[in-house]
Order: structure tokens, then C-alpha cells, then sequence
């Protein structure tokens, strides 16, 4: 059915790619011990996260992930390691105390990615029969600006009260000394 | 299971989702600075909109919905981090530490 011979493999590798990189991000941001690791992880984790939305059929939302997770949320958490400190303090407390904590934090983790991988793949999910429309950014953009227009608006509103909300704390906090 | 078909069946998606919640749980517990937190909670996040994203591709009958609440998420993930770093910074100019230990007293 295709032209070429491999696409269907070439599209399978590229997936399993993508899947691999968001995993792998996600592990070097949660169990690497320096910060700016983990902050590196992050962004792995989401460009590999973009890969997925463009094969759930949002290249939109794959460009709005990297430009607003890599671009920007990154970038502000690499300047707050900047201005605070670059590792992990070292384990206070009794060796086992760690290991009590680890295996506990480990046991509630695979507790929940088993319910939720279960339910992910044994769900009875009902399948929608009828597409109202495509889901392409014209539909995107029609449905921001009349169905959720008062959303759209409050979320400027958030962002802006975030700023103002950020400067203020941060100022604050150099007043007192 | 077709393997070569991978891409377009809900549950890889599902699976991938649940594993970016669970690491970003153990993060959450097992980090001890508050910008280790954060990131964890980042994750987190990610999880939800890659759910959202995979039921919004695969089940619903408008599939313009969950990119616009994935978008919105997106956009309070920033705002929610713009605030956290701010606040880290400031308690780290009073503490001297970013670590969440430290940070139990509450009259300051």
C-alpha cells in the first residue's frame, strides 16, 4: 500500500524512539542527583513527549511542548539553579532509614503504574463513532476563539497575575535582609 | 498485537502515561530540594496531558477538546512554575538551603 518498502518499519522505529526517549528523560530527571542533571532530563523527557503528540495527530501541540516546556519552563528552572544551589544535599539520617524510604516510595510506584497500566490495557474503552471535525489547527483555533474564549482569556489572566505574583515574592524575599 | 502497527492502539500510550505518572511519584517522594520536587511534578503533568492526548485522539467524538486542555495545561504548568521558583528562591535567600527538610517551621 505505501511507495516505499520499509516506511512501515522506518515509522515504527521512529515511535519506539520517541517512546524511549520520553522514558529514559524521565529517569535521568528523577534519579539523577545533580538538579541540572534532572533539568536535562526534562527536556529529553519533553522533546520525546512532542514525538508522541505528533504521532497522536497534534504536530500543534508538539511545537507548543517544545517551545513552552524546552523553550521557556526549562530555561526558567536552569536559571533558578542558578541563583539557588546545583546538588542534592547529601542523606542525613540512618543508612537504613534511606532504604526503608526508597523501598516504600518504590513499592507505591509500582503500585500505581500497575492499576494505571491495567486499567490502560484491559479498560473496556468505548470507541466514538462520529468525528464532528479533523482536529487540525484551523479547527483548533475556531473552537479557542468561540467555544472557549472565557477559558482562553482567564488563562492570559493567570499567566499575567503569575508574573506580577513571581516579582513580588521574589522581591520581597531581597527587601527582608 | 500487531507490532508493526504500535503507533495506533490507545494502550501503548496509556502504558507510557502510567509509567511518567509512577516516576513521577517516586520523584516527588524520594527528592529532597525543592527543585528536584518540581521537576518531579513536571512529570507529572506530562503524564496527564499525554493521557488526555491519547483518549482525546483515540475515543472522543471532537478531537479539537484535548489539545486545548492539553494547552491549557501547558500554560498553567508555566504560570505554576514561575511561582514555585520564585518562592524557591526567595526561601533559599532566608534558609541558605533549598532542601524540604528544613523548611517545617512555619512562623518566618
Amino acid at each position: 500500500m505505501n511507495a516505499f518498502p520499509f516506511s512501515d518499519y522506518i515509522v515504527v522505529g521512529i515511535f519506539g524512539l520517541a517512546v524511549g526517549t520520553t522514558l529514559a528523560g524521565a529517569l535521568i530527571a528523577t534519579l539523577s542527583t545533580r538538579i541540572i542533571r534532572g533539568v536535562c532530563g526534562l527536556m529529553i523527557s519533553c522533546v520525546g513527549l512532542a514525538g508522541l503528540y505528533y504521532f497522536l495527530n497534534s504536530p500543534f501541540l508538539a511545537l507548543m511542548e517544545i517551545l513552552i516546556y524546552v523553550g521557556a519552563v526549562c530555561v526558567t528552572i536552569v536559571f533558578g539553579v542558578m541563583l539557588s544551589e546545583p546538588d542534592e544535599p547529601p542523606e542525613i539520617g540512618k543508612r537504613h532509614h534511606a532504604i526503608l524510604w526508597g523501598g516504600g516510595a518504590m513499592l507505591v510506584c509500582a503500585a500505581v503504574f500497575a492499576t494505571a497500566a491495567h486499567l490502560g490495557v484491559r479498560g473496556n474503552w468505548p470507541v466514538s463513532p462520529v468525528r464532528v471535525n479533523d482536529g487540525s489547527v484551523k479547527a483548533i483555533g475556531t473552537s479557542l476563539l468561540t467555544t472557549y474564549s472565557m477559558a482562553f482569556e482567564l488563562i492570559s489572566l493567570v499567566l499575567l497575575v503569575a508574573i506580577v505574583g513571581a516579582l513580588v515574592v521574589a522581591r520581597f524575599g531581597r527587601t527582608k535582609e | 498485537m500487531n507490532l508493526l502497527h504500535l503507533h495506533e492502539q490507545p494502550a501503548v500510550y496509556l502504558v507510557v502515561a502510567a509509567f511518567l505518572l509512577a516516576v513521577g511519584i517516586y520523584g516527588l517522594i524520594r527528592r529532597r530540594t525543592l527543585i528536584g520536587m518540581l521537576i518531579a511534578g513536571e512529570i507529572i503533568f506530562s503524564a496527564a496531558s499525554l493521557n488526555i492526548m491519547a483518549v482525546n485522539r483515540f475515543m472522543a467524538p471532537d478531537p479539537t477538546v484535548g489539545q486545548i486542555f492539553v494547552l491549557f495545561i501547558m500554560a498553567l504548568a508555566a504560570a505554576e512554575v514561575s511561582i514555585a521558583l520564585s518562592i524557591i528562591i526567595a526561601v533559599y535567600r532566608n534558609y541558605r538551603s533549598i532542601e524540604s527538610a528544613g523548611l517545617s517551621e512555619l512562623k518566618g
